[in-house]
């Protein structure tokens, strides 16, 4: 970073911000893949996945999402009624 | 796989300015790709080992190997669904949020 004008030096900080925040994204999904695969792939893989199997990925992304949603309103709530 | 792909190392920085940044930015990109890359491998190593060879013997069988190959297909298709419903997922929350 060292010897750059500062708009240079701006300019490559939000790019390191961006590429930080895809990369906390990619992340998410690497550790989505591994925990849904598990849930919804029980069987010897095949040519093809069932479209059980296929949808059940697909819900199990957005279950996952909304458990984690639903415990930070439950513990807010408990929170407020102590 | 696209970051599959790009995960390729750059030349030295040259003197200019513009090309110096340029250098930066394209290092981080395909250290990140390459991150990204090593990540899916190493997950779907241990997927499809535990999958496909729940015996190790003195090699692997051809019928560990066809597994091995279809669970590979299958572990990118499983990382495609994720992604989609991942990424449809965040942009449904951003489209709500703006909303408010």
């Amino acid at each position: 970073m060292d010897n750059f004008d500062e708009a240079t030096q701006n300019e490559l900080r939000t790019f390191i911000d961006r590429e930080q925040a895809q990369a906390r994204i990619a992340q998410s999904i690497h550790t989505m893949t591994s925990r849904c695969w598990d849930k919804c792939v029980t069987g010897t893989p095949s040519t093809r996945f069932s479209r059980g199997e296929e949808s059940c990925l697909a819900n199990c992304v957005d279950r996952f999402l909304d458990t984690s949603l639903y415990l930070v309103k439950q513990l807010e709530a408990q929170r407020h009624s102590l | 796989m696209d970051f599959l792909k790009s995960a390729t190392s750059s030349s030295a920085p040259p003197p200019d300015v513009a090309a110096r940044k340029e250098a930066i930015m394209a290092s981080v990109r395909s250290e990140l790709a390459l991150a990204n890359a090593q990540e899916l491998v190493n997950t779907m190593n241990n997927k499809c080992f535990d999958k496909c060879v729940t015996k190790p013997s003195t090699s692997l069988s051809s019928s560990e190997e066809t597994c091995l190959s279809r669970c590979l297909e299958r572990y990118m298709e499983a990382f495609n669904i994720v992604s989609r419903a991942y990424t449809a997922r965040v942009s449904k929350e951003r489209a709500l949020e703006g909303q408010l």
